[in-house]
């Protein structure tokens, strides 16, 4: 399976136009480093969506391993994490990509800012619900009434839509970043990502059997996250840019999960510098669950391709609760370097 | 040369084999009893350690609850001025050096109407008092959100949060005891706010890495996630939970270890400690944060007396088996020794040499005795070859004059051939071969007067030097009584009287007795039990039919009869002892008088030696090597047709 996260997997013999867009692109891109001796390399800036940790280990890696510098980019992570909004940094200027949750983008999109996916990263929602077996709620119908821990903000876009959905109303908590409120039962049931806080769960004693678990992508909430960002504008400056920038990105994924104890080393690093609890086994768990979560659906997709089905249904359930009024046309809300040179 | 089976060999492997290894059982069974005893002492002293430690931290811990608790309570019951109660919550730091900090934080809207958030805060900075707002200082993310607001919110009760780093306290590591407060508003109780106290654990966590057991040994704290507190392994704190550990090294002991602590259970545990060393563990939950907090004794240390203590034991255990096997060895050699000796003697005495010294007797013990016995044989052995030696030289003797005896029976029979050369009438020849050295049976030939020639044949009941005198004394009696009678019955009746008359050895002989008129062919003869004769003359070769008569020397009075018959020319009369038709093969078969009839018809005619020598050489033949058991007797007698010289002889004589 680790053949698909590298551009000569054997499935692309049967679109030889793509193939053939591919490897002129990749040409373009393996040639780019020879005049990157004489350009000077270009600066640019990406904020994450949270603090350092394993779901960003591809940027990381890339920038550690001068994997942006040797396609032409000086990039400069920015700080994230509690109190910065990456869409907003786009907005104002002061980054130049981001990652941001297909939601949040759409969100943004139908406010007026132009946004632009430059690649979904993750290719399925690794959202989900956790209960404790002991308070016996199996379906999101048994939720009906309970307290239901949830973030602040466009992250709980896709629960507000299932609870809609199931025409059930519960107790909205907000809950902070860590799983103590869930643990001490503050809360029944605790909106967790599967990369992480489940696993902080797994790793504060809890056994895995001890828990009922729902993924939001079982539930037709397959509202698909992590993705990069960047504005029209910016985009339109320098599409060179956006599109050394993808690449290189999907590079240092590539290599990170190529050298995963390479890459913990070069997250926990950050993580040190940042001040932040580091946990070796805990973002080997998250590196590990970004593999699952960034493998195509589609056996014959390609990794950082946005699905248009995909799209299209996050978009309805949207605009269908009202959390937004419209939403674009797929080619207009999506960028891919290849499709730009046709 | 003693080989692996020398006795001294055996000994020692045996002995020290089996005291080895009853040493090691003993040793084992000590080394194992002492770690159970030692166990059972260190569970106690783990549990006075551990509740010392856990009391220490419980009575700072309890002192800040109380006091959160009497916070909540002045809030709850008074109705204190915004003034009021600021002083009363700078008083509280003040006056409580474990407090960091202290707040109330309002729920929205709870304080006043106008504004939303409202959360004053007194704390310690560089050794006074400070005061800040904490709705001011948690923009980015407002303090009803943080978990020691939320949870005792939620659960409506006074709870400890998990330790965390405050980064705008100088990043140290703090835990909050919060709890909400209520107020009564138209007869309902209405959440009001939290009330807190931070508490720097700090000096809690370097209390708890001070403490030292034994040389490596330590006291760690664990949080109720499992997240390590205070451990040596510094990189873990904060970072790593018992789980994640557990995780990584994947044990799954360590993380069903880890879940009855965060349960709160108390236990004693044998386990290699997350540092790397084999220990003894022992958790129990701190009452009022539900963290854990265990000590661990280092078993090699703990055990380092005992394995010193077995070490020496086994010293001294070595050296004991060396000594005891030297004892054996020495013991095994003062016992092998003498039979070493012993041995050595007996060798000599066995290669011939009966003179040879047997070692001393020293000590009345199994050896000694062997010796002694020994002794006793050589003593016996050399008279037995003395005895023997003399009894040889008397077997000797009388083999020697055996043989002399032989030389003389010889000499007796009349061996000169032909014995009578002026008598061409007839001819005469006869052969002994006795079977031991002096033989039972005889022949004789006489001339009683002028023309009567006297022959006769005998076997003697016995073998032997008995019947060699016997005989003797039979042969002369006949030639005495043959010459004075002339009549074979009355010979043999005369002689069987003599023989019979004090018969004191029961000896017996047969005899064939018969007398030739030379010139006329007729002979006379008596038999007393003697194999029949056999004639061969011109009718062939036959046995004669005598009347068998008794043999000499069985009774006194025994009539013997005198038969006749007239030898033709040419004719001749052969005579033969058993010892020719009872000559047997290896087989055991009798040569036979059917063999002997046979062999007589097709024996050499011509000359009686020569048909003698043939009929001998048969008889051999027969035997195959099978020792002669009976003496060998033949005589024949043949009359000639040469009537010239016969009457030359007559007249001559």
């Amino acid at each position: 399976m680790s053949n698909i996260w590298h551009k000569n997997r054997p499935h692309r013999k049967q679109h030889s136009l793509t193939a053939v867009m591919s490897a002129l692109f990749i040409a373009c891109v393996l040639a780019l480093p020879l005049g990157a001796a004489e350009t000077p390399l270009k600066n640019a800036s990406l904020m994450p969506m949270w603090s350092p940790q394993a779901q960003f280990a591809g940027y990381y890696v890339a920038l550690d391993k001068g994997i942006y510098a040797r396609h032409g980019i000086d990039l400069k992570i920015l700080r994230a994490g509690p109190g910065c909004s990456p869409a907003e940094s786009l907005e104002k200027g002061t980054a130049d990509f981001a990652i941001l949750w297909l939601t949040t983008a759409l969100q943004h999109r139908s406010a007026g800012t132009e946004l632009i996916n430059l690649a979904q990263i993750v290719q399925r929602s690794s959202m989900m619900l956790i209960s404790k077996k002991t308070a016996g709620i199996e379906t999101i119908d048994d939720m009906d009434g309970k307290k239901v821990g949830m973030w602040e903000g466009y992250v709980s876009l896709p629960l507000r839509t299932l609870f809609a959905e199931h025409r059930i109303k519960v107790r909205e908590i907000r809950q902070s970043h860590t799983v103590n409120l869930f643990l001490r039962g503050g809360i029944d049931v605790t909106s967790a990502m599967w990369f992480n806080e489940y696993h902080t769960i797994l790793n504060s004693g809890i056994d895995p059997d001890e828990l009922n678990v729902i993924f939001l992508r079982d539930q037709g909430m397959n509202f698909i996250e992590d993705g990069i960002y960047t504005m029209e504008k910016t985009l339109h400056k320098d599409p060179a840019l956006a599109a050394a920038f993808v690449e290189a990105s999907l590079e240092g994924w590539r290599y990170a999960f190529d050298h995963p104890d390479e890459a913990l080393d070069i997250v926990i690093k950050r993580m040190r510098e940042a001040h932040l609890p580091a946990n070796k086994s805990h973002q080997k768990w998250m590196l590990e669950r970004m593999r699952d979560l960034m493998r195509p659906v589609n056996p014959q997709g390609s990794v950082g391709y946005l699905m248009e089905q995909d799209y299209e249904d996050v978009g309805r359930a949207m605009q269908k609760h009202g959390l937004i009024r419209s939403f674009p046309d797929y080619n207009a809300f999506v960028w891919r370097a290849d499709a730009g040179k046709k | 040369m003693p080989g692996k089976n020398s006795i001294v060999i055996r000994l020692v492997l045996v002995i020290t084999f089996s005291s080895a290894v009853i040493f090691a059982v003993t040793l084992g069974y000590n080394y194992y009893q002492s770690r159970v005893i030692l166990q059972n002492e260190l569970e106690s002293n783990a549990r006075n350690l551990a509740m010392s430690l856990v009391n220490r931290v419980e009575t700072q811990l309890t002192a800040v609850t109380k006091v959160t608790e009497g916070l909540a309570r002045s809030m709850e019951i008074s109705e204190l001025t915004e003034q009021q109660f600021h002083s009363l919550l700078r008083a509280t730091v003040e006056k409580n050096p474990e407090i960091y900090g202290s707040f109330f934080a309002f729920e929205p809207y709870a304080f006043s109407a106008k504004s939303r958030l409202y959360a004053p805060y007194y704390y310690r900075e560089k050794g006074k008092i400070a005061f800040d707002r904490l709705e001011n200082s948690y923009i980015d993310y407002p303090y009803p959100y943080w978990d020691w607001y939320q949870i005792p919110r939620e659960l409506g009760k006074l709870e400890w949060s998990e330790p965390y780093f405050d980064e705008g306290a100088g990043n140290i590591l703090m835990s909050t005891c919060s709890m909400p407060f209520y107020k009564e508003i138209d007869g309902k109780k209405q959440l009001q706010g939290i009330v807190g106290a931070d508490v720097s654990l700090d000096a809690l966590t370097e209390y708890i890495s001070s403490v030292k057991i034994l040389r490596t040994g330590y006291a760690a704290l664990l949080t109720r996630n499992g997240t390590i507190l205070a451990h040596p392994l510094k990189d873990a704190i904060m970072n790593e939970t018992f789980f994640s550990i557990a995780e990584e090294r994947q044990d799954p002991f360590l993380r069903e270890l880890g879940r009855k602590m965060i349960r709160g259970e108390t236990g004693f545990v044998h386990y290699k400690s997350l540092v790397g060393f084999t220990s003894w563990m022992y958790y129990t939950p701190i009452p009022s944060t539900g963290w854990t907090l265990a000590v661990l004794f280092p078993e090699s240390e703990l055990l380092e007396n005992v394995r010193k203590l077995s070490m020496t034991m086994a010293a001294m255990g070595f050296g004991g088996i060396l000594l005891l096997t030297l004892a054996v060895i020495y013991i095994a050699r003062t016992i092998i020794k003498p039979l070493q000796l012993l041995t050595a003697a007996t060798d000599e005495i066995a290669s011939g040499n009966f003179e040879v010294m047997l070692p001393a007797v020293r000590s009345n013990d199994e050896v000694g005795v062997l010796t002694h016995d020994f002794q006793a044989m050589q003593a016996s052995l050399k008279e037995y070859i003395k005895n023997l030696t003399e009894t040889t030289a008397a077997k000797e003797r009388i083999q020697s004059e055996l043989k002399v005896a032989t030389n003389i029976q010889a000499s007796l029979l009349p061996r000169i051939f032909p014995p009578f050369p002026d008598h061409p009438e007839f001819e005469i020849y006869a052969s002994m071969v006795p079977a031991k050295e002096v033989g039972g049976d005889f022949y004789d030939f006489f001339f009683i007067d002028e023309k009567n020639l006297c022959f006769l044949i005998a076997d003697v009941s016995d073998k032997g030097v008995p019947a060699a005198l016997y005989m003797m004394v039979a042969k002369t009696l006949l030639k005495t009584e043959g010459q004075r009678l002339g009549e074979p019955a009355k010979m043999l009746a005369s002689v069987n009287r003599i023989l019979a008359a004090d018969n004191d050895t029961c000896m017996f002989t047969t005899v064939f007795c018969a007398i030739l008129d030379v010139t006329t062919g007729e002979v006379r003869f008596a038999n007393a039990g003697h194999n029949p004769p056999l004639i061969i003359d011109s009718h062939g070769a036959r046995y004669l039919t005598p009347k068998s008569g008794l043999m000499l020397g069985a009774m006194t009075e025994t009539v013997f009869t005198t038969e006749r018959l007239t030898l033709e020319q040419e004719g001749t009369l052969f005579l033969y002892t058993d010892g020719v038709t009872e000559a047997k093969n290896p087989e055991d078969a009798l040569y036979g008088e059917e063999r002997l009839l046979k062999a007589l018809q097709t024996a050499p005619q011509g000359d009686l030696a020569n048909m003698i020598h043939y009929i001998s050489s048969e008889v051999v033949h027969h035997a195959g090597g099978a020792p002669q058991s009976d003496d060998i007797t033949m005589l024949a007698i043949k009359m000639k047709t040469n009537n010239v010289s016969m009457e030359v002889a007559g007249k001559g004589a």
